[in-house]
């Protein structure tokens, strides 16, 4: 199975004067379910176009299934499925009609592939008539994942799927992925979701077009190279002000109700925080070591200088 | 095959289930051939005429009763003195008043010659002259009539004869010119209007990721827009039959021949219009202004383009609908045959050929 799905070497895209992406280099694996993690604008989008056969790359080489993205884009466009960040089906066609126009455009029928759709076409088969702008954001995603598996392709990609979908559905899409990645489909998704990448095999971490690392969760969670703190405070805004003028800091990062604390001194101990803290009357109610999770080491690779 | 059949079954529901672009589609149509049919006129009919009679004779009632019994001109106020012809004018109760000079009758008889005055208002410069050339064909011929008796030997008398259109009727100019509107609105409006949406939703993205070819893509939007705009065309050509009486004296297979010829020019056009317009508002725009205005005004449709400045005639040539509305004009009204009309299809086929492979050639095969 250690078969190269996807391979990217040297690939760069410039619009104007904004360089989408530098020099990526990827090798992604069959059967593997690949996550492309970053915020906004770091040029998940860009990769995946050109993955797809959508856009053109200035300069790099890039194959999937071992066909050239440039060359071969015919023959690798029936075998690869896409699945655009915009909801990119008729919402003037009934659920059914959908599907049934996509199976026919890639040369296949609903029911000749329906046990591989059918996880997650049979949760809204029951509205199959339904047009689906009437859809709910949830159902229209798994409409839109049940047209782009539908002539069973080999390699999937999935660009943002889960933005602006509600929290269960995002939980219920990422259990058709783990899923789908049994039968044994390469699937790369993107996602500006940190939680997300948990559920990865392996993810990349992008920012302004580059990658900054490729690890599998565990690997990168491990790696993680300081002491991390969660310290929670009645008035976070200040915690955090304190913190951040705190010589002694490294990082400070808020995560929700939570501050995530990294100190320049590895043997700092927790009495000395607590004691520096309540020195500039600020109230702690927790304070604990924690392990990274991967928005910690995102935050991490984002503020290291770049390595050479 | 199976994946192009799928796509135009697609296509057909997206039409049929907007009800705009049904509207468009058989609305616009009929109900442009009706307004322009009826309103869009050069003819008179009853207009209000005054008379001021300073004779009161056999004569001039004569002359009037052949003026009322022509059903041009109804006569809507007797006056008493010039000094009222203004103010009738004012009133809007007549558009042209008729002045017979005193001693009408007997002047005549003793072939002193007598006055006849007509007064038009000439606010709307186009209804005057028709009056005035009304009023006057009408006075010669009573002229004539009495003439008859008396045996002038010397006289020119034109016999003048409107061929195709005898009875100069409006509708017979205008229908061809609708039918090259309507064609032109609706296959290249259309067909932008459906392929930037298709980009404007992000589906042009998923289209072409799939294994469907740009050319089916391209013919399978084109299709079903080539149909119903041949629908169009048919109704078109009815409608001025049943409701106008507009004659087909030529023949009917080579006008819808020469109709798809344009059609298909109209769609390669809207293609071309979507390879450059990005959202559908564009699409829309691009077309009303570059090829609906130009249709209307440029094509000879409604003005003569040899009476253009000579940089406006030559525009006019590279209107595409120009050469439409010569071929259909003739083949409806003249009834002539390809043999006559070879070189405006032979630039019809030209644009045509030109715009397609410019349009294919245009098509991307990927994003921007």
């Amino acid at each position: 199975m250690n078969n190269r799905s996807i391979e990217i070497v040297e690939l760069n895209k410039r619009y104007g004067t904004i360089q989408a992406i530098k020099n990526i280099n990827l090798t992604i694996q069959t059967g593997e379910l690949f996550g492309l993690v970053g915020p906004d604008g770091a040029g998940k989008t860009t990769l995946i176009r050109i993955l797809t056969t959508l856009l053109l790359a200035d300069s790099g080489k890039a194959s999937v299934n071992k066909l050239d993205v440039v060359k071969n884009y015919k023959q690798l466009r029936e075998q690869i499925g896409y699945m655009p960040g915009r909801f990119s089906l008729y919402m003037d066609l009934s659920v059914e009609e959908n599907l049934a126009f996509f199976a026919t455009i890639f040369g296949t029928s609903i029911q000749e592939n329906y046990d591989l759709i059918k996880p997650i076409y049979s949760q809204i088969e029951a509205f199959k008539t339904r047009k689906a702008g009437a859809l709910s954001g949830g159902m229209k995603q798994k409409l839109a994942l049940s047209c782009a598996l539908i002539h069973r392709p080999k390699v999937l990609f999935l660009d943002e799927p889960t933005t602006g979908v509600d929290a269960v559905s995002r939980v219920e899409f990422w259990e058709m992925l783990k899923e789908l990645k049994n039968t044994g489909i390469t699937i790369l998704v993107s996602t500006p979701y940190m939680d997300e990448a948990e559920l990865c095999d392996r993810v990349a971490l992008m920012q302004n077009g580059e990658i900054l690392s490729i690890e599998s969760p565990d690997e990168l969670k491990n790696n993680f190279p300081h002491d991390l703190w969660y310290i929670k405070a009645e008035n976070q805004y200040k915690l955090l002000q304190i913190l951040r003028t705190w010589e002694k800091t490294y990082s400070a990062h808020g995560f929700g109700q939570s501050i995530h604390f990294v100190s320049q001194d590895s043997q700092m101990k927790e009495d000395e925080i607590r004691q520096f803290l309540e020195s500039k009357t600020c109230k702690i109610q927790r304070i604990m070591r924690i392990g990274a999770s991967i928005e910690d080491c995102f935050m991490e690779l984002m503020n290291q200088p770049k390595k050479a | 095959m199976k994946a192009f059949k799928g796509f135009v079954i697609k296509e057909f529901y997206h039409i049929f289930r907007d009800y705009r672009t049904m509207l468009i589609l058989f609305g616009i149509p009929i109900a442009q051939v009706i307004l322009f049919g009826y309103i869009i006129t050069t003819e008179i009919n009853e207009a209000g005429v005054a008379v001021l009679d300073n004779s009161k004779d056999a004569v001039t009632r004569e002359i009037q009763n052949q003026m009322l019994a022509s059903g041009f001109f109804k006569i809507t106020a007797q006056l008493s003195s010039e000094t009222e012809i203004e103010s009738i004018f004012r009133k809007g109760i007549a558009k042209e008043v008729i002045v017979f000079g005193a001693n009408f009758e007997e002047n005549l008889r003793k072939g002193e010659g007598s006055d006849l005055q007509i007064v038009a208002d000439a606010s709307d410069a186009n209804v005057a002259n028709l009056l005035v050339s009304y009023t006057t064909a009408i006075v010669q011929n009573y002229n004539r009539q009495q003439m008859a008796d008396m045996q002038i030997p010397m006289q020119i008398e034109p016999r003048v004869r409107m061929y195709y259109n005898p009875e100069l009727k409006g509708v017979y100019f205008f229908v061809p010119g609708i039918m090259s509107v309507i064609l032109m609105l609706i296959s290249a409006m259309m067909t932008s209007v459906s392929i930037a949406r298709e980009k404007e939703m992000g589906n042009m993205e998923i289209l072409l990721v799939s294994p469907l070819r740009p050319i089916q893509i391209i013919i399978g939007k084109l299709m079903p827009y080539f149909l119903l705009s041949f629908v169009n065309a048919v109704s078109v050509i009815s409608l001025g039959w049943l409701v106008f009486d507009v004659p087909v004296n030529g023949s009917i297979v080579l006008l819808l021949a020469e109709s798809m010829l344009f059609i298909t020019l109209a769609l390669s056009l809207g293609l071309l219009i979507s390879s450059v317009a990005a959202s559908q508002q564009v699409a829309m725009f691009i077309s009303m202004l570059g090829l609906m205005l130009p249709t209307i005004l440029l094509s000879g449709f409604i003005y003569p383009t040899e009476n253009m400045p000579l940089w406006l005639e030559l525009i006019s040539y590279a209107m595409p609908p120009k050469y439409y509305i010569i071929i259909a004009k003739d083949i409806m009204l003249k009834g002539v045959g390809l043999r006559y009309l070879w070189p405006e299809t032979l630039v019809l086929l030209g644009m045509t050929l030109f715009f397609l492979i410019v349009a294919s050639k245009k098509f991307k095969i990927r994003l921007s």
